[in-house]
Order: structure tokens, then sequence, then C-alpha cells
């Protein structure tokens, strides 16, 4: 950090260490770094001080020590996310929840798991899995990414067309208030009296309160599930198959589209006999009982095939499928090994318009000199496109964020929207005013308000403050890469 | 079939400047039930009516607060379609704002997910008469706050909904209902059971000392899930399921007052079973009774959830139990942030909001 520290740090520091023990407590620098940024590397800040609370008591102290002295706390989860929503605050403390990894209670009969913060989304379905039980959404980090910034972000996954997102398989959370009050939201019920909170928290990115315990629901694992992939001759036809399989009455478990780059990166990086030579391919779930799935998948087969697929793969078992799914998986990754860095952008756009949506892409990367692999999860409209470019130069560092904003208003104009699974955070802040007017803007100001009147967490992202913007912070500097 | 958008905002503006309050009522199916009585001059959107945009291949629709769900039923069953939440229609007069405001959902809920959980995106008058959008038509939007998903169950306390876009189903191919004698107790114990087992339950029901499960899928899946689990198959029960999700059942007929407790699912029964309907698997509960509302509120508590009083009884005094210290200063703050002046269905949710 440099400059003057805020007035507050020794007082802060002080009293911290009255509520935590000295482990819990990360001061140095050198030791601060590895919090520096989450999924999203372009954007880094270093904290003032780090907080990891082993219990939610600790977690209340803190809170109510940094309200006293209107410290900003940024909570963290497992750093995973792709909006820089999770990077610190240089005044401010970073509030790490990944001690908080309990899980406190499966109920094998109500289906339903309690659990900290700090669980991975995959840690709930591997201890629900002895009962025949999973916790449905399933992010790509799933591996890494905790169930408390899942809630924080309302996170989606490839099987969201057919189970939701969060904020349609969770029932009740505990929270702490800014000033480190702690309220129950929702309940063991699926509804709660009053205004649902529980739906407003969710994807509210760290800024109306922190997340300390959920309790998820869980559903039982599919009895079978298989993958039809199809190779197709343009983004079009690939388009045409997706509204065909909808207007069949099928909704697939999880329906992704990737085009011609990014299937070529995946099945160079994991080998899953993708058809190189396609200009898209479709990886198309469908599960269920067994007399379902073959029902389905001779039905999404035939609709493939009519529609000009030009090759067409059904697995045959739980390896083949797993393989099929590796390449999607991977897409980020494999991609990356294209370019020194890459830039994933997140529109959700109506299914219609893919076709149209990808051929403007395609011109714009013409435009920005920067080529793009597409990734889409087709069955929900939402768009990864992978812009790639060298972030050690600085120019290229602009025309791929000015190329990604030009996406996000792109999406906006065809009645889609900046954002569908990875969060505003102080990434698409810019972006919000293209979705929203300043009404909107205002309205959801005074949310915040309501929850935190000193505008102490997370401040500076996830909404552009407008009214207060005189006695409001201004936006930590943003750190470029090294 | 007209936008009366304008006229909506004029009379907020209006109630605005003068300082009187506003009671929303469309269809008026919901005016005795789910909230409080609210004294205050009625504000009538049911003109503000129609379908704006149907996309099946999108599975997505958009209408005015004020269509009723009758006409939307209809449309979508015209492209083999449904209303995820099968809300109750009540005698064709529920309007889609009122279904949300209220939260309504039928017995698919647990399954297909609730009225909140369809929602996309709204259009919505605040009590500042500010007209805004929030959400979309796209099932993945997490651009700022989830303002759509507020307004279910807030009894348009903290706006007007204008327009709604919702997510839809295609309709199942198959359907079929089993039936089986058993006890409140035994029927919550196979409800949870069944729930657990990856089959296509989309219903779950137990009155009068029968259980009924219905499923629907794939006529392959519906056919063996049926044989699977036995019970004497109902056919066609339709009706049955129809009556239940209007609430036009003979155990909701009478003047008793109507509790609901949503609890947790695998709960024990509550009260007299002769007096009980159990819906959504378990998590629903309906009582009928002369009760305190402090005296249910313990029962379904210490089940994991709360009691309202949905029909009849007094109406005048609280209806659902009233949150904690911290929430409900919360909930005063937003409704603050939403209508700053008091003015939208005062007292409706509760007689101090």
């Amino acid at each position: 950090m440099s400059g003057t520290p805020p007035h507050y740090h020794q007082a802060l520091v002080a009293r911290l260490q009255h509520c935590l023990p000295a482990h819990c407590l990360v001061q140095d620098t050198e030791s601060q770094r590895v919090f520096d940024c989450d999924g999203l590397p372009l954007y880094r800040e270093l904290p003032l001080l780090v907080a990891l609370p082993e219990t939610v008591a600790q977690a209340r102290q803190v809170l109510q020590v940094c309200n006293e002295l209107g410290v900003p706390v940024v909570a963290r989860g497992s750093g995973t996310g792709l909006c820089a929503g999770a990077m610190p605050h240089p005044e401010g403390l970073l509030l790490g929840l990944s001690k908080l990894d309990k899980i406190i209670n499966i109920d094998p009969l109500a289906r339903t798991a309690r659990v900290q913060p700090g669980v991975s989304n995959l840690g709930i379905s591997e201890a629900a899995a002895a009962h025949g039980l999973y916790y449905a959404p399933d992010p790509s980090s799933q591996i890494a990414c905790s169930i408390g910034g899942n809630v924080a972000e309302n996170s989606g996954g490839v099987h969201c067309l057919k189970y939701g997102l969060t904020v349609h398989n969770i029932l009740s959370l505990e929270l702490l208030t800014v000033a480190g009050e702690q309220l129950t939201i929702g309940s063991e019920g699926l509804d709660s009296p009053g205004y649902d909170l529980l739906a407003l928290l969710t994807g509210s990115e760290g800024l109306l309160g922190i997340v300390v315990e959920v309790t998820v629901r869980l559903l039982p694992r599919p009895e079978q599930a298989r993958v039809i992939m199809a190779g197709f001759d343009s983004v079009a036809a690939a388009g045409d198959a997706v509204g065909a399989v909808i207007a069949a009455g099928i909704i697939p478990a999880g329906l992704e589209m990737m085009d011609r780059l990014a299937i070529q990166a995946a099945e160079d990086f994991a080998a899953a006999g993708y058809p190189r030579d396609a200009e898209a391919l479709l990886l198309c779930e469908v599960d269920g009982t067994s007399e379902e799935v073959a029902q389905h998948s001779t039905r999404v087969s035939e609709l493939f095939r009519s529609l000009g697929a030009s090759s067409l793969t059904v697995s045959t078992s739980e390896a083949q499928r797993a393989l099929l799914w590796k390449g999607r998986k991977s897409a980020f990754p494999a991609v990356g090994r294209l370019s020194p860095d890459y830039y994933c952008m997140d529109g959700t756009i109506p299914r219609s318009q893919v076709t149209y949506v990808l051929q403007e892409i395609s011109r714009l990367s013409g435009e920005y000199g920067l080529a793009v692999a597409n990734v889409f999860h087709a069955g929900d409209g939402n768009l990864h496109p992978l812009i790639l470019f060298d972030a050690s130069d600085q120019q290229q560092i602009e025309r791929a964020e000015e190329f990604g904003a030009r996406i996000l208003e792109l999406s906006v104009a065809v009645g889609g929207c900046i954002t569908g699974e990875h969060g505003v955070g102080l990434e698409k802040l810019a972006q919000m005013s293209s979705q929203f007017s300043e009404l909107e803007l205002l309205q959801m100001e005074d949310i915040k308000h309501a929850f935190d009147p000193q505008l102490n967490l997370n401040p500076g992202k996830g909404i552009p403050i407008l009214k207060r913007c005189q006695e409001y912070r201004a936006l930590p500097n943003r750190q470029r890469h090294e | 079939m007209s936008d009366c958008t304008e006229a909506i905002l004029s009379a907020v503006r209006d109630a605005g400047e003068r300082q009187y309050p506003l009671y929303i009522s469309a269809g008026g199916s919901k005016q005795h039930i789910a909230g409080r009585c609210c004294d205050a001059q009625t504000l009538d959107i049911s003109a503000h009516r129609g379908i704006i945009e149907y996309q099946p291949g999108e599975l997505v629709m958009t209408a005015r607060a004020g269509t009723t769900l009758v006409e939307i039923v209809a449309a979508l069953a015209a492209e083999n379609q449904i209303l995820p939440f099968e809300p109750p229609q009540f005698g064709g007069r529920a309007t889609l704002g009122g279904t949300l405001a209220c939260n309504l959902s039928g017995p698919a809920r647990p399954w297909y997910g609730s009225v909140r959980d369809t929602v996309l995106g709204t259009r919505l008058i605040n009590g500042k008469a500010e007209l805004l959008k929030f959400g979309g038509q796209v099932m993945k939007n997490v651009a700022g706050y989830d303002v759509s998903r507020l307004q279910a169950g807030a009894l348009g306390t903290l706006g007007i909904m204008t327009e709604i876009s919702i997510r839809l189903l295609p309709r199942p191919e198959s359907t079929a209902t089993l039936c089986y004698e058993m006890s409140a107790p035994e029927a919550i114990t196979t409800m949870n059971q069944r729930a657990g087992q990856p089959r296509p339950l989309s219903g779950a029901f137990w009155l009068d000392g029968k259980l009924y499960l219905r499923i629907s899928g794939a006529a392959s899946a519906v056919k063996h899930t049926a044989d699977l689990w036995g019970g004497d198959q109902l056919d066609p029960a339709q009706d049955l399921w129809a009556q239940l999700r209007d609430m036009s059942l003979p155990f909701f007929a009478g003047d008793k007052p109507l509790w609901r407790l949503s609890l947790n699912s695998s709960a024990l029964p509550t009260g007299d079973p002769a007096q009980t309907l159990i819906d959504w698997g378990g998590a629903q509960r309906w009582l009928r009774g002369d009760f305190s509302l402090p005296e249910l509120q313990r029962a379904a508590q210490s089940a994991g959830g709360h009691a309202t009083l949905f029909c009849g009884g007094d109406r005048n005094s609280e209806v659902r139990p009233t949150p904690g210290a911290v929430a409900q200063r919360l909930q005063r703050r937003l409704k603050h942030a939403f209508d700053p002046q008091g003015i939208l269905n005062p007292g409706r949710l509760y007689g101090w909001l």
C-alpha cells in the first residue's frame, strides 16, 4: 500500500487483536498479496488488513469494530469470482470467510444441508452423495468456489436451465449486518413472511450483509444422464438446433455451444473427441429416469440429425459423459493457452439473437484486432466470449476492455443484460448505466442505504453510487499487471 | 387490453402530492385473503391488462400485471406450455400481478418453483411515482439487486407492478395420479421419501386419510414410476388438482378461519388431522379453526417455519408473525426506500408497515 494510512489504522489493529487470535490477522504486505485480487487479476489492490475469523462470533466482533471505526469491509470466499467483487479496498478490511468451512448438518429426509459459507460448492454435493442427493448449481469453479460466494453472486453453472440458479436452491441464510447484528433470513419452509430478503440478498455481491451460514436444498441425483454432442457447419444451424430442442418440449439439464476456436482449444487441451472441423459444437445433456433419458436422447439426436449436424456422438458410459464435459469445463484454461491473457465476458441474450450477436462479435473482433473464442450456455442465453490479448501491452489491455464493453452494450441492445452469472463487481460498474436508468440506479442506491447507511460494505462495487458521490470514498485505483 | 401505465403513474403522483393512501386492486380475488385489511382509496388497475410478448421458443412471456391467469394459461395451452407455479385462478379473477404480490403458487411449487422463482423481470411504479424496470426477459441476470423477486409476497407495499416477465415450461407429456390410504404422519414420511427419489414427482398432498401423488413427465417415465410406486391410479384426476390449486375443495369451504403453515417438509403434523390438509410434499399445511396467531406461530417455529392467518378471522390485527427487531428495522427501511410517504397498501402486510 502506498500513501498515508487512514487515521483509524492503529485503533483497528489494536481492537481486532482483542477479537481474533494472532494467526487470524494478516498484516504484512507479503502475506496479504495472495488476497489482492479475485479470479479477475486485471484488478488488484492490497487491503489495509486481512481478518480470517474461525467462528461466527469472531466475524460479528470484527464487523462491530469496523462499524464503530467506519472501516470499509470487503468479504471474500475462495476468491474465484470473475468481476473483481472481492478485490480489497486499500483503506479497508478484507474479511476472509474461508475458515468457516464446516458442514453443520445434512437432513436426508427433508433434503437440506446447513453449511458454513466457506464450504466449497462441490463439497456439499460430495457430503450429500451418501444419501443419493446433491446440490444442483454447479459453476465451472465448483471444486474451489465457496457457497457463501455463490450466494453473493447468485452463481449458476451449466445446469441452471433445468435446475435454476443459487436463488432457486437455497432456503435460508444466517446474515450479519454491517453493524454485526445477526439475523436469520428465510426458513426451513419454502417461503417466509414479510419481504423476500432471501431473494434480495442473493446476488447482492457483499453490499448488503455478510453471510455466515447457508441452508441449501438438495435434489435426488438423477438416475441417469447422457450427453449428445453434435457438430454443425454454421453457428446459425447450431442456434436453430437449440431452439428445436426447446420447441420439442424438452428441458435439457445442460445445453452448451462452442465456436470453432473454442472447440479446437478445448480439443487440444482435453482430447475429448470434439469435431475440430466444425464451426459450432452443441453439448446437450438430458437427465432423469433411465426411461426418460432414453426417450429424450433419441429425440434430441433425431432433431440434431434432421437439422444438419455434421457429426453426432451420444455418450454410452459415465466415463464418456465426463470426458465430453471435460472439454467444455476446461474451455477457459484451454483458450488461455492460445494467448498470454484472456478476458471473459458474461452477457446474457435472448436465444433467438445468438446468430446475430456472434456475427457482431466476430465483426468487432476484426475491428479491435483481437481474437475471440465463444463459449455459450446456449440453453439460457448466457454468452462467454473470451477475448484474447497480451496484458504486457497496455494498448491491448485498453482495446480488450473497450471490446468487452461493446459486447455488453450489444447484449443489452438485443434485450439481454450485462452479466448473467459473474456479477458486476468493480469490472462492470460503468456498464450498469447502459442497463439501468438513473432513477433505477438511485432506487438501488436507496436499497443499499437501507442495509448499510454508511456505505461501508464492499464500497465502490456492484452499483454505481450517484447521489452521495461527494461523501463517498473514491474508487480505488486499479493496479495493472506488473 | 390496454396500457394504463400513464393513468396509474398519475394516480400515484396525485396520492403522493395530496398524501392519501392507495389500495391496489385488479381482479379483487385476494381482497380478503393473504393480507390485513387496508383502509385506503382503491386504485383499480384491472384495465391494465394484456399479453405484451410471448415467445414460446424462449420460454418467456411478458404480460401486464392486470392480465388474468385464465388468459395467460389459455395462450400457453395453444403452444403446449404451462405456468410452472400452477397458481390459483380463483374463478378466473386472479391476475398475474396479484399472484406475484401475494406469492401464491399451487401444488407443483416444490418441484417446478414458485411464482417468485419464475419471475425474470418487472416494471413497477414506486411510491414516488417513478416507473422503473428491473431484471428482464432472460433466465440469467445478476446485474443489480433482484428487485423483481423482492416484490413476491410484498403485497404491493413496495410498488405497483405494471409488467411482469415470467419463465415458462413445456407441458409434461404425460401425468398420472396415485392414491394411498394412510395416516398424516405416514403420509409425511412417504411424501419426503418419494421426493428424495429421482422420479418425476409433481404434486403430493394429503387429506382425509388419503395421500395423493402426481407424477408428470416423459410418458415412459410416468408409466414406469406408476408401476414402481403402486397405489390406486386415479384417472383422470385433473379436477382434483385444479380444485386443490384453486382452494375449492370442500375442505376450504365454510367460515372458520383458514391458517397456512409453511414448514420443514418433514416436520410432524400439527393440530387435528381432521382439520388439516397437507400440500407441497409436507411444506405447506392448511389448518381450519379458531386458533391464535402466537399459539400457531410457536408450533410452526418449532417446525422450522411460520404460520399466517390466510383467510377469515380478525384481519385488522396482524395476520403474520412479526419478525425480530433487526429484520423489522430492515423491512421498514426497505419500505421507506421504495415508498417514503407510505402511500402504497399501508398496513396490508403488517400494521407497522
